[in-house]
């Protein structure tokens, strides 16, 4: 699959969604199930990327500096302080470390 | 000044769309410099802005490409699936209150987001909550759009992605989407056992297909409602 293909695909089942929404008589939906697996599913899918975008380096598990940014991310996100500043930190704390020499 | 009060809900509608638009529209900047250094060109990381218009969705299509390349495509896009289902329920939510032709509806479809929702169920009158829904959405899809390509432009400039701790902010942008829906024992206890699964099985699965089964903890823990206190609330 080229990586058009993936962007064009994803984006119509994305939007398909939508729509669908849309059309769908609301009472269907009005039950707290299905709104708590919708919720839910969204909470357990970022922290599944979280750990595979921190952790995994292809199909390896490698501890290296994105940990502690990870942690600082986090710490900063606790704090309150904007999301574009947090990323930049982040990136910041992942670049340094390995040039101070305490970690890969 | 006397002014209606249908006119002065309207303008904290379009206030509070404005300042949420604006502040969402930065983060498109780490977007598009997130999206080319995982592997999209300029043009590719613009269109995904434009035709799937969903912060969570994109970040989780570029996460899984930048893992697992162009091979991942599938887990990729269920991936952007599954984070859109969301957007479902809000277009339910917000049908009602959108109101009018189908026709209208269905242009709102795609401005059925997290904040366009948000700020739109917050207000107090329907005629605000409608004006809420379309500034938020209108304002925010042109910034987000323009946000993307700077970042784009910003992220091609730049070259080497670890180099610049890149791959770091990826997680760091998922940490930041996560946070906000943390408020309860039942979504944390969710999010601690879903990167729990998607870490170890990642060794053994192709890219992109660990996040796809710790998925499973959210249908399980949500259609038992094990640690949950009441009744479902949606994000």
């Amino acid at each position: 699959m080229s990586v058009w293909t993936i962007i064009l695909l994803a984006s119509v089942c994305v939007l398909g969604l939508k729509v669908v929404g849309y059309l769908v008589p609301p009472r269907l939906v009005e039950r707290p199930t299905p709104a708590r697996i919708s919720s839910l599913l969204t909470v357990a899918l970022l922290a599944g990327l979280v750990a595979v975008q921190s952790l995994a380096r292809g199909t390896e598990i490698v501890v290296d500096a994105r940990v502690p940014a990870v942690i600082l991310a986090g710490v900063l996100f606790a704090l309150r302080v904007p999301f574009v500043l947090v990323i930049i930190a982040a990136a910041l704390c992942a670049a340094l470390l390995p040039l101070a020499g305490w970690m890969t | 000044m006397p002014l209606r009060p249908r006119s002065v809900e309207t303008r904290v509608a379009f206030r509070s769309g404005l300042a949420v638009a604006v502040a969402v529209s930065l983060y498109g900047v780490s977007f598009g410099a997130l999206a080319v250094a995982s592997g999209l060109s300029v043009w590719q990381t613009s269109v995904l802005s434009l035709l799937m218009f969903s912060g969570g969705s994109q970040f989780a299509l570029i996460g899984v490409l930048a893992t697992g390349g162009a091979s991942a495509g599938v887990a990729a896009i269920a991936g952007a699936a599954l984070l859109g289902l969301r957007n479902g329920l809000y277009a339910i939510r917000m049908s009602p209150i959108i109101g009018g032709p189908l026709a209208r509806r269905l242009a709102a479809a795609h401005f059925t987001i997290d904040e366009s929702t948000a700020v739109a169920t917050a207000q107090s009158t329907p005629a605000a909550q409608r004006a809420g829904f379309w500034y938020t959405g209108i304002l925010l899809f042109v910034g987000w759009n323009i946000a993307t390509l700077v970042g784009a432009l910003i992220g091609n400039l730049l070259g080497d992605v670890r180099q610049y701790g890149l791959d770091a902010a990826a997680a760091a942008a998922f940490v930041g989407l996560l946070w906000p829906r943390l408020r309860r024992r039942q979504p944390i206890i969710v999010a601690a056992a879903a990167a729990v699964i998607a870490a170890v099985l990642t060794p053994s699965l192709p890219a992109g297909v660990p996040i796809l089964v710790a998925a499973l903890v959210a249908v399980v823990v949500g259609a038992t409602n094990l640690f949950g206190a009441r009744g479902g609330d949606a994000a």
